[in-house]
């Protein structure tokens, strides 16, 4: 029972230097934005699933851009949905979810997975998708496959997707990392034990080692973030903890690897975003603001060992900024805003240095962050969205605010500063997937 | 310090079957004369698959950086947190990293740049030995 929708192929990603301008760049349009409510964990109840949630994101993008389903032609979404966790093999499926909804392509779809299969036959309003793809690995791939597509033609209303399910339990301490022994990749690592943060805690420690500064000069960078977060009213914080982050409490937060605590990692959750992209042209009947996509790309990792050093992390982070800009068409001075992850945040300042955001050199952004002024009022908006600091993990809420920026519909988040020029994107600075949006076709 | 213990595949066994014999060896490319790690099937430089072989490096090694576990997901490791977690690059070449909990270092006080020494540890469950590395006094 697989799916018949296919994996993207590695053509229709820009991952060069020397590609000069996206043949697209301003022809593919962003126009709606929808997202699911945002929970903790699933509750096993059909209609909170990721599944459901995936409906729901959909079904407001394109409500948001002023489209009938009808009239929507392409989906790309990312079949994966877990945060970590999986459906345990052998148990049931909830009685009340198989009820609710018609199956897809796999057993635990609409659950643990996505499949078109399973969004088209939920969603018969759907009648006339004739160009379906995958962009596997977060909402940055999907971003990138949908803006080619409908460059390339291979659709001209598309839907963007991407959602999440947080099944219950710690995050990573079940299966081979509760066991005694280990095999595969992880019989490198796991007897040593370098999990999630550490990569970039251990970064982090050779950046200031390089450059000098300490952890402490993070704290305005995560109080701002967290507080853009509590101005997304999709967030999961703005939801359902509202609480505001002092500088005091980052400082006395608890180490989850140090030189990287609690407020340095976000955390899980169960929720959806979509997307409503199309051709410049058809943009300019919809009821929202075009925002047009200047150039995508990708940057896969190019560490020779075991852990990616500080030197590939910059190399990889300025190959990013320099991708991004040839194909744009622009300049760092040209950028208003960014919205790169932060899903450590003791990665953002690789990012934001290869980007010369602000004009912020190699090992500047902590006496950026520390002396600057980052917030949304100010000049140089560092992270509006808050990220996935400030509204949980989706890695999309970037996405989503670099949009709504644009076209003025931010909200409480709204940039003082006219939203020119956005660029977003992640995961990870050694291997990601970015986009830079505009106001105008460039 | 208790780990998991690796288990053994046809690509990895040379490698865990030296550190049971007291011995620290490099998968390396007759062509590139170029050492990786951890090992692959093929070359990761020139692809070849034909010229990958086994040598013994002198189980010496410098810091080259390091973090602090406090909270990590590994069953196993938790009870002795927090714990050194340190990358230590060999001597030989310095792109090869390695992981190491620094046995003999006290917590956070890591001196960076400091030689290490491999040593043999056994991990509990099935009695393999895996590398660790420790500070030359």
């Amino acid at each position: 029972m697989a799916s018949s929708t296919q994996n993207a192929p590695a053509s229709m990603y820009r991952k060069d230097e020397g590609l000069g301008v996206w043949e697209h760049k301003g022809k593919v349009a962003a126009v709606g934005v929808g997202h699911s409510p945002a929970d903790r964990r699933w509750d096993y109840r059909p209609e909170t699933s990721v599944g459901a949630y995936a409906i729901i994101a959909l079904r407001k993008a394109m409500e948001d851009a002023g489209v009938t389903p009808d009239q929507v032609d392409g989906l790309v979404m990312d079949p994966s949905t877990t945060t970590g966790a999986s459906w345990p093999e052998g148990r049931p499926i909830p009685e009340e979810f198989a009820k609710a909804f018609k199956p897809g392509a796999g057993a635990v779809d609409g659950i643990s997975m996505l499949s078109t299969e399973w969004i088209l036959n939920n969603m018969p309003e759907l009648t006339n998708i004739k160009y379906t793809q995958y962009g596997p690995g977060c909402m940055s791939n999907a971003i990138c496959v949908g803006a080619q597509a409908v460059g390339d033609g291979l659709a001209k209303v598309c839907l963007v997707l991407k959602a999440w399910d947080n099944l219950e339990g710690r995050y990573g301490q079940g299966g081979a990392n509760a066991e005694d022994t280990i095999s595969g990749n992880a019989q490198w690592s796991n007897p040593w034990g370098p999990t999630g943060p550490y990569l970039w805690a251990y970064m982090f420690n050779q950046y200031t080692q390089k450059y000098g500064g300490s952890h402490d000069l993070m704290a305005n960078f995560v109080v701002n973030s967290k507080r853009n977060g509590l101005l997304f009213p999709e967030g999961y914080w703005a939801q359902n903890r509202p609480d505001v982050l002092t500088k005091e409490d980052y400082l006395n937060s608890r180490w989850i690897v140090k030189p990287a605590n609690l407020y340095d990692c976000d955390i899980p959750i169960t929720v959806g975003a979509a997307y409503l992209f199309t051709t410049a042209e058809r943009a300019r009947d919809m009821k929202q603001k075009p925002v047009y996509i200047l150039n995508h790309t990708q940057t896969q990792p190019k560490n020779r060992g075991i852990v990616q050093t500080l030197e590939e992390c910059q190399e990889s982070t300025d190959f990013t900024g320099r991708k991004l800009y040839e194909g744009a068409g622009i300049g760092p001075s040209d950028v208003t805003f960014e919205n790169m992850y932060d899903g450590y945040t003791l990665f953002h300042q690789y990012f934001l240095e290869g980007l010369r955001f602000a004009g912020v050199k190699r090992g500047e952004a902590l006496e950026f962050y520390e002396h600057g002024d980052l917030t949304i009022e100010g000049p140089n908006p560092v992270s509006p969205s808050g990220g996935n600091a400030g509204s949980g993990r989706t890695r999309f809420w970037m996405h989503s605010d670099s949009i709504q920026q644009i076209q003025g519909r931010a909200g409480a988040r709204q940039i003082k500063k006219k939203a020119e020029i956005g660029i977003s994107g992640g995961p990870m600075p050694t291997s990601g997937n970015f986009t830079v949006w505009s106001a105008t076709p460039g | 310090m208790p780990k998991q213990s690796p288990v053994p595949d046809a690509l990895s066994k040379p490698f865990w079957d030296a550190c049971n014999e007291g011995r620290l060896i490099m998968q390396t490319c007759g062509i590139c004369n170029r050492m990786q790690f951890p090992p692959e099937a093929a070359c990761s430089q020139c692809k070849s698959k034909d010229h990958l072989m086994w040598r013994e490096v002198s189980g010496r090694g410098k810091i080259y950086g390091y973090a602090v576990m406090h909270d990590c997901r590994i069953r196993v490791l938790q009870a002795d947190q927090p714990f050194n977690l340190a990358i230590v690059e060999l001597d030989e070449d310095p792109g090869i990293k390695m992981y190491s909990h620094l046995p003999g270092t006290p917590v956070d006080e890591v001196p960076v740049g400091a030689s290490v020494r491999v040593e043999f540890e056994a991990t509990p469950a099935s009695g393999q030995k895996v590398y660790e590395w420790r500070v030359v006094k």
